[in-house]
């Protein structure tokens, strides 16, 4: 059996750079090796898709959810669930956080679905190659109204976000440059938009009007040429700002809580030289980005973040689901499942603005909290679940009989490995107590899988628990 | 200080995504507005005129009424200098009163320190939505944040109530404090109290509620429906938040506008016949803002990220009528094609908390700034 510490290595690892994973995944990737497994997370393609086929069998509204997010959104928590490429998926959550993109503004949550699967296939590739498929994504052009981009009348929103938020970060551009850059990208546009009834939903496609884009002369960050939007890509990837931007974005996402985006400019990063090994990496292999996430999960710096981060409500729901094997084939139970991130603040293809979310410790708060604790307590608890079962099963194979502790600490031990502090630990005890001595023998009456589903739920609601 | 026997209340409705001022208040008779807005043109006929000059948006009915009543303050001309035009950083700024370093502290969480120092109410602030505002967050403030309050509680899949109430007493333990584990852990810690206390005061505001106002179905219309019941329950409420939107109009913008505005019209005047029916009223000022206004000249089909916006301030204690003036409209006037604040936000808020809610507002804000005295005795 694999060791404790291993154990809980490889089960941070799968809580980052997936959605976490069931003790029997984990004890199997402890067997062959962390660097092993940082492979096979990153080289992805030699593990199957996810069958969509099957999917849109029973879900046929998931593959074109027209104005409704909600299929949109249980589509998306279908992936992540059953994925076998689990960091291709967590990549793609990465970009939908830094690249925002909501359908309460597009309204077509099927160019909303379409734009994950472009994260799906082009997230782990190179940098350069995804900002220019951003640039030519049908929903982000609608979401930041670079449709309304014209010649003679630039719309500065798509200009701006993709310096501010996409690339470069606050400070390290002007106002001056917004509006070049903006002008390089009009012209890129959507093909033309038939009326939506009495035919439904029209489908977006990228479009170039060499007649609408503004030829003349622009200067930005220092250049001077006649640009156009590929140039200005090029422009910003030879930027330190966008470097550091991208490399603090990975660290934020993957190993500890930064500050808040737009502080960014002004706090310093908790660990620069972190960020300076993720910013080599990255240049070093002119952008590509399986390289720097290479570097990243065998880093030091990686492996010392162990329960660094607050849980982004995605990684609560998914990880609870993974956990207790529910939702693992097509169910009519998951489009109401893939509302529940936004119940805790994180409204899955319909982020509050284009800055994103606050993430770290914003997550929560009493509204939140509430939320993310019932909705573990629920299901952790409950008995039918499979992966609960197999949860119980384990602990009760162990041992006949078990001191109170015993049972608080294999129980943390199957959340986790979970390690709490002695407050904590005291009041899990105390609850353990209040059911008298542990027997796993007189289990006929289903006294001690009920005692373990109790203690599994309370441990659901620790404070340790938000953690990830 | 207010005149009422009750402790004052203050409700914040933000409408999100900057909200577009020259088509909110209209200056009709201004030629300028008309070339600069080649599409989006409100023509005067159809504005809701309050005199020869300014008129309000079509959708905005049911709050012209309100102001006709002589209980809504029009705030012209709001924001503060160098204008970022970013949501999130405008927001921040907004939210925190501090336009030049990241405030780490919002305006509304100060107050709530002030009000109840040893935050002994954890519903003392209480925020109707998904996400708690910036404005409401200090360190050590505890503030509700409720998404529905229908079904507001902690671990309620525990079906047995005798074993819930003792799991929800290990809950109370466990978030206890603890000796040098960390200031997240801590904010967790404080948080979570919150939430089990809050969620046992705020059971009891639906079970008190009565009222013949029916609210429309829109999600701001039961924001405040909620709001009402809070306030009615008499649970020592003083600050509301909640937050509608989006107004980030950069494209289609004369139909998105109507809607949202006719949302928020109706939603706000119901809010206030409910309160006057159960003579809820007289301890509340309700306080409207955007992050910014729009950009002067339109783009074809909507506005990009402007400057000065126009803010309301509702409530039988407001002086009802024009504060402030309405931005100079000249090309020649404009910045970055923007018109220009000529009030200060912070002196806003500092009448709100000085007059209203009668707390020093220096240290909230930040400093001294003009006040437009539009609170008072108006009877």
């Amino acid at each position: 059996m694999a060791n404790k510490e291993d154990l809980a290595l490889m089960a941070h690892l799968m809580r980052r750079a997936g959605f976490g994973a069931t003790r029997t995944e984990l004890e199997e990737r402890v067997e062959r090796g962390y660097e092993e497994t940082v492979e096979e997370l990153i080289n992805y393609e030699a593990f199957p898709p996810v069958d969509k086929s099957l999917l849109y069998r029973y879900h046929p509204i998931m593959e074109l959810p027209g104005g409704a997010s909600t299929p949109g959104q249980a589509n998306w928590l279908f992936h992540m669930i059953n994925t076998k490429r689990p960091l291709n998926e967590k990549m793609c959550l990465f970009w939908h956080h830094v690249f925002a993109t909501g359908n309460s503004k597009v309204d077509n949550c099927n160019h909303l679905v379409e734009q994950i699967e472009m994260f799906r296939d082009h997230g782990m590739g190179n940098y350069r190659d995804l900002l220019l498929h951003l640039a030519r994504n049908p929903a982000m052009i609608f979401w930041l109204d670079n449709n309304e981009n014209h010649k003679h009348a630039p719309n500065e929103n798509w200009g701006r976000e993709l310096l501010e938020l996409f690339s470069l970060g606050v400070g390290n551009y002007t106002e001056k440059d917004v509006f070049e850059c903006s002008r390089a990208f009009t012209g890129w546009t959507i093909g033309a938009k038939v009326p939506r009834f009495p035919y439904g939903r029209f489908n977006w496609t990228f479009e170039y009007r060499p007649e609408d884009h503004d030829f003349t002369e622009k200067t930005f960050l220092g250049r001077t040429g006649n640009f156009n939007g590929e140039d200005i890509i090029n422009i910003i990837l030879d930027t330190e700002a966008c470097h550091k931007f991208i490399s603090r974005h990975l660290y934020n996402f993957f190993v500890a809580d930064e500050p808040q985006v737009p502080a960014w400019n002004i706090e310093e990063p908790r660990d620069p030289e972190a960020i300076r090994v993720l910013m080599d990496s990255f240049v070093g292999s002119n952008f590509e980005m399986k390289p720097v996430l290479h570097t990243l999960f065998n880093s030091d710096f990686f492996k010392e973040a162990i329960y660094q981060k607050v849980k982004s409500p995605v990684e609560v729901v998914v990880g609870t689901l993974r956990l207790t094997k529910d939702l693992s084939g097509p169910d009519p139970r998951i489009e109401l499942t893939g509302k529940q991130p936004g119940y805790m603040g994180q409204d899955i293809l319909d982020p509050p603005s284009v800055e994103g979310w606050y993430t770290g410790k914003e997550w929560i708060n009493s509204g939140s909290l509430v939320k993310r604790v019932n909705f573990v307590a629920d299901r952790i608890g409950n008995l039918e679940l499979p992966g609960v079962q197999d949860i119980v099963n384990r602990i009760s194979s162990t041992d006949t009989v078990m001191t109170t502790g015993a049972l608080v600490d294999r129980c943390l031990d199957e959340m986790g490995p979970l390690t709490v502090s002695d407050l904590t630990r005291k009041e899990l005890v105390a609850q353990a107590e209040s059911g008298g001595p542990v027997s796993v023998s007189e289990d006929n009456n289903g006294v001690f899988t009920q005692r373990v589903a109790e203690m599994l739920s309370l441990i659901a609601a620790t404070r340790e628990y938000q953690f990830g | 200080m207010t005149t009422a026997q009750k402790p004052p209340v203050i409700v914040v409705l933000q409408l999100t995504g900057g909200n577009d001022y020259f088509n909110t208040v209209v200056p009709f008779d201004d030629p300028n507005y008309y070339d600069s807005r080649p599409t989006l043109q409100i023509s005067q006929d159809k504005t809701l005129k309050i005199d020869d000059k300014l008129g309000f948006h079509p959708a905005m009915g049911p709050m012209k009424e309100i102001y006709d009543s002589g209980d809504m303050a029009v705030i012209h001309g709001i924001g503060y200098a160098n204008s970022p035009r970013s949501h999130f950083r405008s927001m921040d700024i907004w939210h925190t009163c501090e336009p030049d370093t990241v405030g780490t502290e919002g305006w509304l969480g100060r107050s709530l320190r002030d009000i109840d120092p040893q935050g002994e109410n954890p519903v003392t602030g209480v925020n109707v939505g998904q996400a708690l505002p910036r404005a409401m967050v200090v360190p050590g403030v505890s503030v509700a944040s409720v998404a529905d309050l229908s079904t507001y509680g902690l671990l309620t899949g525990i079906e047995q109530a005798d074993q819930r109430t003792k799991m929800l007493e290990r809950f109370a333990n466990m978030y206890g404090p603890a000796v040098g584990t960390g200031q997240v852990m801590d904010y967790l810690g404080q948080t979570g109290i919150d939430a089990l206390y809050g969620a046992d005061i705020l059971k009891m505001a639906p079970e008190r509620y009565s009222s013949n106002v029916e609210y429309g179905s829109t999600r701001i219309a039961k924001a405040l429906r909620d709001i009402s019941m809070i306030h009615q329950a008499d649970l020592g409420t003083r600050v509301f938040y909640t937050q509608y939107g989006s107004f980030d109009t950069h494209a289609a913008q004369a139909a998105t506008h109507a809607s949202l505005w006719n949302d928020v019209s109706t939603a706000v005047s119901d809010f206030w016949d409910d309160l006057k029916e159960n003579n809820a009223d007289q301890n509340v000022v309700m306080f409207l803002f955007s992050e910014f206004g729009r950009r002067v000249r339109d783009n074809g089909s909507g506005t990009d990220h402007g400057a000065a916006g126009v803010a309301f301030a509702i409530g039988q204690n407001v002086k009802g009528g024009m504060y402030s003036e309405y931005p100079d409209t000249r090309p020649e006037a404009l910045e970055q094609g923007d018109l220009v604040p000529n009030l200060d936000y912070r002196g806003v808020y500092s009448t709100i908390l000085e007059d209203h809610m009668g707390l020093d507002p220096v240290p909230i804000v930040n400093g001294q700034f003009e006040q437009p005295k539009f609170i008072g005795d108006t009877n």
